[in-house]
């Protein structure tokens, strides 16, 4: 029986391979970094998109079509992913992209995906302040994940905060966010410590020993982290070899998920924190199949799942939906098509996707165990629906983005001008 | 069994028997957790302190099929358990079968106030010690009563002192004047985070409080033993920024000394020393994972072996490479920074993008304290005293042996060695391998500061050319001297500036240096300088 069932596979897969030579296939475009700094992160997501490809084609594809992915390697180099967007979709011409991780690779495929009218989708948390009419943004926004986190952490009691993040877009615009949202809840200058390092910034003898001193001021303090990358390793390990335990001063990170900590000995970990959408310790059955299927997928039963491929997951299966319901590829076609859209995520809730193009999800926070896992302590009561523009800063407070109202039909309508900035993103 | 513990807190009905109250750790709920944590400190089992340690440390699971609380000890995907509540062994299941009770950090601090309290007749004196200090975060008059009653048995000093201090804590809220404050005056002398906290807290209640004399007198000794406290404390920092910037200084050092053979000495401009510090972690990685039950040794194995491997690897490349290339420095730049694109994406390749865990030996981790303002952490230490002895025995070798000897010939005048005897082609092949195998044990110290990934090398390549070209190219003194200075003109910068702008100051630095005395800081001299 099993052995018919890989025939029929096989024979299917023949066709497909066949008609493909005649482009009968919808071609998925793939652009995440294979190679350089990125790979560590991006390489997972680009075999997601391969596995969510190879699941689609073996109930049927869509429209009666097999799915084709098309993978390209940006190597974690800026201007080439704009090279690579461009290359897909007027060489191979593929009909959705999934891709990018950093904000600075998004925010360089931004005017060619616009100019060809392309269609991405992106899976990252990210700073927000943006809202592409070419883009769907699956990860968390500020509101998806910094605010609910401060928010649990003051329930906690906590009164001092230290931001510490690398000297970059993403942290630097997060911090601005928080630190006004903070102060509009009361909290004193004095109370809030800012401090930037660079990437892969490995020396933090100092900066540990100056928060152990600002949260040994006799207030509960807390330390909301947005450092990137590589640097967490000797950050953690440093805060555990001068012992400063999540007891005493608690570390949220918006950037550590579970793929992360496989690369770290988690034991000084334990106890300190994390906001995400999701965690491979969810527990519901669309989850235990997704890991079931990814780790059957990869051939490694240790593999680990984390938020970005459940944003690769969510944006996949609405596309798909999308395509269906407007029986075309057509990017015109298919972007009105994804408003409204419900989707289950891997929590056990249901994804929304919304007309800023930013999608309807939980926001789960979890404390690091002594396996790399998450124990979730804390969640949304329900669905947060992703802020494009945030209402914690000034200038942005009076933007909003609507794509399917005909009044506004942008990203950045300004509520007190009644104008759109002007321009697309 | 959960529901009929809450129905007996409900009913005010709290006596559980021991064995009942371990069970009820299966609730899902964080708050009743508490609660039981507190029994279970208060019955004074003697199981108490076992089960309440193994819960912080995560230990304690429960069986899923009849929901025995159980301590397990894991590996891999086995488990050998011990029922809770009893002691008594339940031999071996499977990782499977068991669940793990949860705690989150709210249940983290009671259990560590629970197991200090329950510590406090500790054999060790560190435990008594650390069990007190604990106690400062809550002292209140039943508690300072008990610590009374300790002070009239404890015979160790050290401990002594601390009760003491923990004593006058509560003291600063008596009523009595006198009593208020001999405690203000004796905690004059206590470093402790929470003396400072709390003489603040008092200070302003103080001068919130009506100005008769007897308050402005206590506002004065307070301010007083506040400034004493604060000047020692300030010194205690200094010291701890000297530290720092030494113990940069030795990384930087470490990572340098390599190159400062390969480039210094030879002139060869490596640009994938880097990689060569990365495949000495890997190797401190691969050997930990061969001998996963030896993880305190691994390190000392590591070293040696990283040396033979990447000296090997550099003998490899200087063979199948760089001698093709010599007196052609920009061809050798760009076909070593080949060769570091090729060994980065070889390890992408056959063992993964991700980043490795490498874990750190139980001697490595944690802190010396010196006392409550100063510590000093143990990997830092040992990779000062490492970094020196690297350097002592390179010394060594280049001025007392006989290879030493054939190098220094080689590199001041080539020629005249070959028409000696000297074989240069294996002189200098060596010479590349000893300058790899030293970037390589270099790699071994990393893999216990960093990631252990396919980028560990790019992100020290730019700090070791920095320091062999600011110390004096071909001086291993100058190596030392720009190290430790770059580290701690790094580490003094960096509180007030912040890390990116002292990165910055310090290059911009260099860059003036460099302008001033291109030969760094100690130039050589006489006739080899020439070349």
């Amino acid at each position: 029986m099993k052995k018919l069932s890989l025939w029929s596979v096989l024979c299917v897969a023949m066709i497909a391979w066949s008609s493909s030579a005649f482009s009968d296939t919808i071609k998925v475009g793939v652009l995440h970094s294979l190679s350089g700094t990125m790979a560590i992160s991006e390489t997972t997501l680009k075999d997601t998109v391969l596995m969510m490809v190879e699941e689609q084609n073996k109930a049927g594809g869509l429209l009666g079509k097999q799915l084709e992915a098309v993978v390209v390697d940006p190597a974690s180099d800026w201007p080439l992913f704009a090279e690579k967007m461009r290359e897909l979709v007027e060489v191979h011409k593929v009909d959705v992209i999934f891709g990018c991780w950093t904000s600075v690779s998004r925010k360089s495929v931004l005017p060619v995906v616009e100019e060809l009218n392309g269609l991405l989708f992106y899976p990252v948390q990210y700073e927000g302040e943006e809202s592409s009419k070419n883009v769907f943004y699956t990860g968390a926004s500020p509101n998806q994940q910094a605010i609910p986190a401060v928010d649990y952490l003051m329930d906690g009691g906590v009164e001092r905060w230290v931001l510490a993040g690398t000297d970059y877009v993403y942290p630097r615009t997060t911090n601005k966010i928080l630190e006004s949202y903070l102060k509009l809840k009361g909290v004193d200058e004095k109370d809030i410590m800012i401090n930037y390092t660079p990437f892969s910034h490995s020396d933090w003898q100092t900066i540990v020993s100056d928060i152990k001193q600002f949260g040994s001021a006799g207030k509960k303090t807390a330390v909301v982290s947005t450092i990137n990358g590589d640097a967490n390793v000797p950050f953690y390990k440093e805060l555990g070899n001068q012992g400063l335990s999540a007891e005493d001063i608690p570390v949220v990170a918006f950037s550590v998920g579970e793929e992360e900590l496989s690369g770290i000995d988690t034991a000084p970990l334990v106890g300190h924190l994390a906001a995400w959408n999701y965690f491979q310790s969810a527990e519901s059955e669309e989850n235990d199949s997704f890991i079931e299927a990814w780790q059957a997928f990869i051939g490694n039963e240790d593999r680990v799942t984390n938020d970005p491929m459940e944003a690769t997951y969510i944006g996949f299966k609405m596309w798909a939906e999308a395509v269906s319901k407007a029986g075309t590829t057509e990017v015109d076609k298919v972007r009105p098509a994804m408003y409204g859209l419900e989707v289950p995520n891997l929590t056990g809730g249901t994804a929304v996707m919304n007309t800023n193009h930013h999608l309807s999800k939980p926001v789960l926070i979890g404390e690091i165990q002594d396996d790399g896992q998450f124990e979730i302590v804390w969640s949304t009561d329900g669905e947060v629906k992703g802020d494009a523009w945030t209402d914690y800063l000034p200038e942005s407070a009076v933007i909003v983005s609507d794509w399917a109202d005909p009044a506004i039909n942008c990203g950045n309508f300004n509520t007190e001008t009644k104008k759109c900035s002007g321009q697309n993103y | 069994m959960s529901t009929s513990f809450a129905d007996a807190i409900d009913e005010g009905n709290t006596v559980l028997s021991f064995p009942e109250l371990v069970a009820s750790l299966t609730t899902k709920k964080f708050d009743e957790k508490a609660v039981i944590i507190k029994k279970i400190q208060e019955s004074e089992h003697p199981q108490s302190l076992i089960i309440l340690s193994k819960l912080l440390d995560g230990k304690i699971y429960y069986k899923k099929d009849d929901k025995t609380v159980v301590i397990a000890d894991i590996t891999k995907k086995t488990a050998s358990i011990i029922n809770a509540s009893t002691g008594e062994p339940l031999g071996q299941t499977t990782k499977k079968k068991l669940k793990k009770v949860g705690i989150n950090n709210k249940l983290r601090r009671a259990l560590n106030s629970s197991i200090a309290q329950l510590s406090l007749n500790n054999e060790d004196p560190k435990i008594r010690k650390s069990a007190v200090v604990e106690m400062f975060k809550n002292m209140d008059d039943e508690m300072s009563s008990i610590l009374q009653k300790q002070l009239g048995v404890e015979k160790n000093k050290h401990v002594i002192k601390t009760l003491e201090t923990a004593i006058s804590i509560n003291q600063l809220k008596s009523s009595v004047h006198d009593d208020k404050l001999q405690a203000i005056e004796s905690l004059s002398n206590s470093l402790y985070p929470e003396v400072r906290v709390a003489l603040n807290q008092l200070e302003k209640n103080l001068s919130t409080s009506p100005q008769t004399s007897q308050t402005l007198t206590l506002i004065e000794t307070t301010q007083n033993s506040l400034k004493k406290i604060e000047s020692r404390v300030g010194i205690y920092k200094q010291i701890e920024n000297i530290f720092f910037g030494i113990s940069l200084g030795s990384v930087l050092l470490l990572i340098a000394v390599g190159l400062a053979i390969t480039f210094g000495v030879m002139g060869v401009i490596n640009m994938a020393h880097g990689e060569m510090l990365m495949l000495g972690a890997y190797t401190t990685y691969i050997i930990q994972l061969l001998l996963p039950n030896h993880i305190e040794y691994s390190i000392l194995i590591s070293i040696p072996t990283a040396f033979i491997f990447t000296g090997l690897v550099g003998i490899g490349i200087e063979r199948g490479v760089i001698r093709f290339l010599y007196g052609r420095p920009l061809e050798t730049l760009l076909a070593t920074f080949g060769i570091s694109l090729i060994l980065q994406q070889a390890v992408r390749t056959l063992i993964s993008p991700q980043n490795r865990a490498v874990s750190t030996p139980e001697w490595m981790s944690g802190s010396l304290d010196i006392n409550p303002a100063l510590s000093l952490t143990y990997n830092r230490l040992y990779i000062i005293i490492f970094a020196l002895l690297v350097l002592a025995g390179l010394m060594l070798l280049l001025n007392k042996s006989k290879f030493g000897l054939q190098v220094r010939a080689v590199t001041q005048n080539r020629s005249m060695a070959k028409a000696m005897g000297i074989k240069t082609d294996w002189v200098d092949a060596f010479t590349f391998g000893l300058g790899s195998g030293i970037a390589g044990i270099a790699g071994v110290a990393l893999s216990q500061l960093t990631n252990v990934g396919p980028n560990l090398g790019q992100a020290y390549i730019i700090d070791s050319f920095m320091v062999v070209v600011f110390g004096g190219v071909g001086n291993l003194w100058g190596t030392l001297f720009g190290a430790m200075t770059l580290g701690i003109a790094n580490k003094f910068l960096e509180p007030s500036m912040g890390a990116v702008l002292a990165k910055i100051i310090v290059l911009v630095f260099i860059i003036l240096f460099i302008q001033k005395r291109p030969r760094g800081m100690f130039a050589l001299k006489g006739r080899s300088a020439d070349n």
